[in-house]
């Protein structure tokens, strides 16, 4: 079947048999191989995306299902070759070492931060409750998370006075 | 992991929907989150010939409220549920069972009557809505069909509906006096299945007696079971500790557990004791509370 997508802004299309999932769509078709595929059985969260803006796991989604829709991958988040205040808080607080879950925990914090620009460290937690991280502890990223809220909203305000 | 080779369709009108389901009958599946069903696809535990993804339905999306009861259409994500505080005041169980239901990632797709057809007995929709005494709207080539949430459930991921019927949406009576709820859940981890779900909601007339009490229980059966002694034993009588202690004692008989890696059956069948004390005396302090803010 012949899907057309929206991803990271730019319009593709691809053939896909039914049974083609959307991680798998995004790394093979489209050569983004940023999402990562964990444990294939929507546990982990390392293959989270956005999908018009809401954060799922992309290894239990079909490509089909997304045929008309918007996705949004990591590959998405830098612009400008300017890190995202996000990208920049998990460097600046390492809140990584091996990386495997960053992309999903990017994305899912990403979509937090849309909903909740000030979340408290508990709603952080909460929200990143389906997304494993095997060696930091979760404790940088809260902290890359909350240093984030703090950049975006500044930014934010900036641009306000700007108008 | 990639499923069995299916069809896929996905119609854009319930009548299509219903069409396509009475032409491929048990050879179809249908998919609303797909949370359930893609990963027992996967793991080739399903493998349906056609896959029926009712995901454009515009007739299934969306919800709503009579005097008398709330409609939840059958897209209604657990995501929905969770965030919407507009449901707190008169369905205050939908919104402590959403948040428990696996993780948000997947409360983002999943759907309430998906899981109701799904049918796990670890499911914690099921518990909570038979509590709260719920229905289901089932659309058939026949027509619609009220099927109360008691009579859906079988057994373990086996319902009433016919292979061409699909659930259109799930209806939660309102209630009449005031109410408070609690949901339990006991979990290795987040995203695990329940060892031990309980949901409960009890309504109080003027006088402070109870009027109504619907106590459900998960993963302790085939299906989600309704604690009947539990809930008489409290009823026309106030909540207090020993009232709260006999019906805990009474859904702990209810429940029927099986012994396997997440617990021994007796230790299961003591968790529902403990989950519904505290349930019900959290409920009682909530609505001692709500009286003394004059609600």
């Amino acid at each position: 079947m012949r899907i057309r997508v929206t991803v990271n802004g730019r319009p593709r299309s691809a053939d896909v048999e039914p049974r083609t999932l959307l991680a798998y769509l995004l790394r093979d078709e489209f050569n983004l191989t940023g999402t990562h595929v964990g444990c294939d059985t929507t546990s982990c969260g390392a293959c989270t995306v956005l999908w018009d803006g809401v954060p799922v796991k992309s290894c239990t989604v079909l490509a089909g299902q997304v045929d008309g829709a918007a996705v949004t991958t990591v590959e998405g988040l830098e612009h400008d070759g300017q890190l995202h205040p996000l990208q920049q808080g998990f460097w600046d607080h390492h809140g990584l070492q091996c990386g495997f879950c960053t992309p999903g925990m990017l994305m899912t914090t990403h979509a937090v931060l849309q909903r909740r620009p000030h979340p408290t460290e508990a709603e952080i937690r909460h929200a990143i409750s389906g997304n494993l991280c095997r060696c930091t502890g979760y404790q940088n990223i809260v902290t890359a998370v909350q240093q984030a809220a703090a950049r975006l909203s500044a930014r934010d305000t900036v641009q306000e006075v700007k108008v | 992991m990639f499923p069995n080779a299916f069809d896929y369709a996905a119609p854009t009108s319930l009548e299509e929907a219903v069409d396509l389901l009475g032409r491929y009958g048990d050879e179809a599946k249908l998919m609303a989150g797909g949370q359930s069903l893609l990963p027992m696809m996967k793991l080739r535990l399903a493998a349906p010939a056609w896959l029926v993804d009712i995901n454009r339905v515009p007739e299934l999306a969306g919800r709503t409220e009579t005097d008398d009861a709330l409609f939840l259409g059958a897209l209604t994500r657990h995501a929905a549920i969770e965030w919407d505080r507009d449901l707190d005041a008169d369905y205050p169980l939908l919104g402590e069972t959403a948040a428990l239901i696996a993780d948000p990632l997947v409360r983002n797709r999943g759907t309430v009557a998906g899981s109701l057809a799904h049918a796990d007995p670890a499911a914690d929709w099921a518990a909570c809505l038979l509590a709260l005494g719920a229905s289901v709207t089932a659309r058939g080539p026949r027509g619609n069909r009220l099927i109360t949430v008691e009579d859906l459930l079988v057994d373990a991921l086996t319902t009433t509906l016919a292979p061409d019927e699909i659930i259109t949406g799930v209806t939660v009576p309102r209630p009449t006096g005031r109410v408070a709820a609690k949901s339990l859940k006991l979990e290795r981890k987040v995203g695990d299945f329940a060892i031990v779900g309980v949901s409960l909601q009890v309504e109080v007339g003027i006088d402070g007696d109870v009027t109504r009490v619907g106590i459900g229980l998960a993963a302790v059966g085939s299906t989600a079971l309704r604690a009947r002694e539990a809930e008489t034993v409290l009823l026309g009588r106030r909540l207090g500790r020993e009232t709260i202690r006999e019906a805990a004692a009474l859904a702990a008989s209810a429940a029927d557990p099986v012994s396997d890696r997440r617990g021994s059956a007796a230790y299961k069948r003591d968790i529902v004791r403990v989950f519904v004390e505290r349930g019900l005396t959290a409920v009682q302090a909530r609505l001692a509370e709500g009286q003394a803010l004059g609600a």
